[in-house]
Formats: structure tokens, sequence, C-alpha cells
């Protein structure tokens, strides 16, 4: 498709060097970014819109009825204005958990790895070498590196068998495999490595004399870090968390591979809903899942005005 | 910065390290278990050294053609590689330039990446099974007999292919941006006062510059594209990709034979890595070299 712009840039260019070859420009910007804008407008835009519908459509087992209906809605709110708490929001309770457990872990990690290549590495090559350290792994199957957890993790695992050696326990520890732990073990191992690069760019873009400056005013290296380089690092702290934040509220496959198949999470529920061709139900889940990742977003950039910061 | 290292150096240093160890420790695991003897188990201690579970995974592993899988997911890898570089490279150049809507395509393409990939997937679902629906409809009301016997739309090419794109263009566009922040529109001048037109500047002059940088979009287009599992799981129709069966043999296959696929597919993900990064730093090399021959 781009390729037919090409001809019209050589006669834009052959008729009028400069002063025509704006207004022409401006088209070929157009046809330039159309392929893009097309595939956003197809795979995206308009799934989420028939999402939307989808989710006020009635259905039964064999098909989905186009009458509207809040019925949907309904059904997942269902039970949550009685005392104790509905599947719905106990869902999201525990998907909400991972995510805080998750942060826990990956912010704080992910910004010592950050600062660490970024300040106390010296040559640009070692940093650079380093950095691709850390975002190889990033290139090979999540599944992969899920599954390999089981032979450290496992009954028999790696972890139990060194601990019964060493007399520290009797009985192996059954919930290392299939448990939370196992969850947020998996998500901080697939995850951190969304918070190491956004952090480690705003950390890379500060200027050092800014620190130099904040040293000879007297600063200690608490002081400099709290003061100066944190807020300097908000917006790849903000991208980071809201990376980690999307991917670990909408995921179903590390929950039900870690978890064993046994622990509720939003992204499952979707799922599970999809293979019963429940698909209004799926999506007014989908449509609710997206209204609380928004919120989440929206909270996270007015603590830290992206806008601002970028 | 010129002061010697600190405790604060050897900390973070070590925090580092034990965060390698932890990143690279279980995926080594399953590579040195994948070589477990005929009567090994999923855990150490190993039972011996053998290829015996590659060539079990040879003869394929249950009724599941894992083979195909990993055809399929090659071809779909590659496949969105080439438009991911082809139409992040064309969007990277209008956004230089400039034109309305910029910021409503930017912010798609953001969204994108915050969008839950099960929303996405579910969507993408939707809207091909609503497709379906409207055809077979049509169908029935015109009683056309090409359309007579319409499936479905979904498939690797389609659906598929949408649902990896929406994953791997936001990339491929933040990496143009980055790209064309540094490259110097003087050379593209030079190039047009010379008398080359458009076509012949983006050829000859922004492609070689930027080549590098496209190379690395292609790497990522098509790792993310290969190792996609989320996106792909409700778009996907009838014939699943390699780490759709992956999670599914995830619960079924208790022997070695999933490590050593596991094996197989880092194997193919660090071939192309390797490939692309020796190729970046081959054009790198020969640039300079051409440089040095110029003066």
């Amino acid at each position: 498709m781009s390729d037919l712009a090409l001809p019209a840039a050589a006669a834009a260019n052959t008729a009028a060097p400069t002063v025509a070859a704006r207004p022409r420009g401006r088209a070929l910007a157009y046809l330039q970014a159309a392929p893009l804008a097309l595939v956003f407008l197809v795979f995206l835009v308009v799934p989420l819109v028939l999402t939307g519908i989808v989710s006020l459509w009635e259905y039964n087992e064999y098909e989905i009825i186009p009458a509207l209906t809040l019925q949907n809605y309904a059904d997942v709110f269902d039970g949550c204005l009685s005392a104790d708490l509905c599947t719905t929001v106990r869902t999201y309770l525990s998907t909400v958990k991972f995510v805080a457990l998750t942060l826990a872990i990956t912010l704080p990690l992910g910004f010592a790895i950050a600062y660490f290549l970024a300040f106390h590495i010296r040559s640009g090559t070692v940093r650079m070498g380093l950095f691709l350290l850390c975002t190889i792994p990033f290139w090979t199957s999540n599944v992969i590196r899920m599954i390999s957890w089981i032979p450290l993790l496992g009954r028999n695992g790696l972890v139990n068998d060194t601990l019964r050696t060493l007399g520290l326990i009797r009985e192996p520890i059954e919930g290392l495999l299939y448990s939370d732990f196992a969850v947020v073990l998996a998500f901080v191992h697939l995850d951190t490595v969304f918070m190491i690069v956004p952090i480690f760019n705003s950390l890379a873009r500060i200027d050092r004399r800014l620190i130099e400056a904040a040293r000879d005013g007297g600063a200690s290296g608490a002081q400099i870090l709290w003061n100066v380089i944190l807020p300097l690092a908000k917006p790849g702290i903000a991208i980071g968390t809201i990376f980690v934040t999307t991917l670990v509220m909408g995921d179903f496959v590390t929950v039900g591979v870690m978890g064993g198949q046994q622990i509720a999470s939003v992204g499952k529920v979707i799922q599970v809903q999809m293979s019963y061709l429940q698909f209004p139900a799926a999506a007014a889940n989908a449509v609710v899942l997206l209204a609380a990742v928004l919120l989440m977003i929206l909270g996270l950039t007015r603590m830290i005005d992206l806008r601002r910061e970028l | 910065m010129d002061q010697p290292r600190g405790r604060a150096f050897y900390l973070l240093a070590a925090v580092f390290a034990l965060y390698v160890l932890f990143l690279y420790g279980p995926t080594l695991t399953i590579l040195a278990l994948s070589f477990q003897g005929p009567s090994g188990g999923l855990t150490f201690p190993m039972n011996g050294v053998s290829t015996h579970w590659f060539a079990k995974l040879w003869e394929g592993v249950g009724v599941i053609d894992i083979w195909a899988a990993l055809r399929r997911s090659l071809a779909l890898g590659l496949v969105v590689m080439a438009l991911t570089v082809g139409i992040a490279f064309y969007a990277g150049l209008a956004f230089r330039k400039g034109f309305r809507g910029a910021g409503l395509v930017f912010a798609l393409a953001v969204s994108s990446l915050i969008v839950p990939s099960i929303v996405v997937s579910l969507g993408i679902g939707l809207e091909f099974r609503l497709l379906d629906d409207a055809v077979k409809a049509f169908a029935a009301a015109t009683g056309w007999g090409f359309l007579q016997d319409h499936g479905t739309l979904m498939g690797l090419y389609s659906s598929a292919l949408g649902a990896h794109l929406t994953w791997t263009l936001p990339f491929g566009l933040l990496i143009m941006f980055a790209v064309f922040n540094r490259f110097d529109p003087a050379y593209e001048e030079a190039a047009r006062d010379l008398g080359a037109s458009g076509p012949q500047t983006l050829r000859h002059v922004v492609v070689p510059i930027l080549a590098p940088a496209l190379v690395g979009v292609a790497l990522f287009g098509f790792t993310l594209s290969f190792d996609e599992l989320a996106r792909t799981s409700q778009a996907i129709g009838g014939r699943n990709t390699l780490p759709l069966e992956l999670q599914g043999l995830t619960t079924t296959v208790t022997t070695p034979e999933i490590y050593a696929l596991g094996t197989v597919t880092t194997a193919v993900s660090a071939l192309v890595i390797g490939t692309a990064l020796g190729l970046t730093l081959w054009l790198q090399k020969r640039r300079a070299r051409r440089a040095l021959a110029g003066l």
C-alpha cells in the first residue's frame, strides 16, 4: 500500500522541488501513516467497540442474540450489594493483590538494576552488554520460562531437596509450586524487564551535572537519590508501573500455569466464558476489566502528571 | 563520577548478579534437564545423559503435531516481522512530516499496549465471529453458491496476524521515533540537492543509514510474534501456534520431553536473535569501512 505512495513523491519532487512539495508531502504522510492507522482501526478500535456492543446482547447456550439487555452486567455484579463479597469483587481483589505484590517487588528491583546500569557502570559497552543480558530472556517463550520453575519448586524439586539435605525441613514444602507464591514469582521473573527498560531510559537522560550540583550543594547520597534522581525518574517509573499493572491485570496464562489452574483471575474468567461460548458475558467482563485498568492508569498519571514529565 | 567504588556499588552489583542468576537459572535448569537419561524425570538428579527426549520429541508429542505448530509460528512470525518493519518505517516517516490526526494515531498505538491482551483477543475473536455470521446470513439471503460452505474468516493470516500486529506495531513505532529523533535530515537534503528523487533518497540514503535500527524492529517483530500467546488465544481459529500448543502441553506432558521442546524453541529464538545481531554488527562495520574508504 505504501509503495503506491512512492510515484506520487517522485512527481512532487520533479514538479517543484521545494515549494510545492509541502502540501504533496502532507498527502504522502497520510498514505504512509494509513497502513498503521488501518491496522489499529480494524484490530483494536472496531473489536473494542464490538465488545462494548456485544456486552449488551442476550445469549443462550447456542447463540448470541442481538437484543439489548443489561443482564450481563447484572450477572457480573450479581450479589455485590450483599454483605459477603460477590465472585467478581473477590476475583478482582485476588487480581489486584497480585498487581500489588508484583509491583512491590518489581519496582524497587527494577529501579535498583536500572540505577546500577545507568550510574555505576562507567563503560558504555559494558552497560550495553549488561542491559542486553537483562533483556535476552525476554525473547524466549513465557510458557517455557514458567515451566522452567517446575524442577526448582516442585515437590521433589531442587529447593525442597536442598532444604531436606540440609536438614532444615522433614517434609517437602507443598506450596512452592501451584500457589500464590509461584504466581508472583513468575510475574517478577517475566515482568521486571518492563520496569528496568523505561526506568533506565529516564535515568540515562538525567543530566549528570544536576547530581554534581546537588553534591556540591552538600546533599548526601540519600538526599540526592530522593530529591533529585527519583523525581526525574518518575516518567520511567510510571511507564513501568503501567506496563506491569496491565500485564498482571489481564493475565490468564501465568495465573493458570503457575497457579495450577486453581487461582481466580479476571483474565481467566473471561477466557473460561469464551471457551463456553458465553461471548456477551465475557464481553461484559472485558469491559469491566478495561474500565478497571484505565481507572488505575488514570490514577497513576494523576499522581505524577505524565504529560508534564514527558 | 570518577570516585572509588563505594559500598553502594558492591551492594547493587550483588543485586544485579542475583537478578541475572534468577533470570537465567531456571531456563538453564531445563536446558540441562532436557538431556536427562531415558529413565529420568522432571527433576534432578539426572539419570544419565542422553538425547532420548529430543528423539521422542522428533517422533511427536501425543496427538498434537508440534512441528506443524512450529512451522506455523515461524511463518506467521516472518510475515509479522516483514509487515512490522514496513508499516512502522513508513509510519515513522509520516510522523516526522506531521499530519492531522497524528496525535490520535499515536494515542491508538499507546492504547494498544495498555489494553489487556485478553480484551484485544476477545474483541478480535468477536469481530471475526460476527463477520462470519454476516457472511453466512448474506449467503443464505443471496443463495450464492460459492458462499454456501463458508467456514470462518478467522485464521493464521487474518485474525491472528492482526492480533500480533496490535502488539508488535507499537513497539516498532516507538523504536522508529527514537531512531528518527537522532536522524540528521541534512543527509536527505544533500541527496535532494544532488537531484535524487524522493524514492531514491529513501532507498539510497535513508534506508541504508537506518538499516541497523530496521533490523532491530524486525527482531522485535519476529520474537514478539513467535512467543505471543495471550492475544492469539481467542483469535486464532482452528490451528494453534507453538506457544498455544505449549500452554496446552504444560498440563498433559509430564516427561522431560516438554523440556526438550523448551530447549528447541529457545534455540530457535537464540538463532534468530544471533543472526539479527550479527547482521546489525556487519552493517555497522560495512558502513564504517565505507566511510573510511570515502575519506
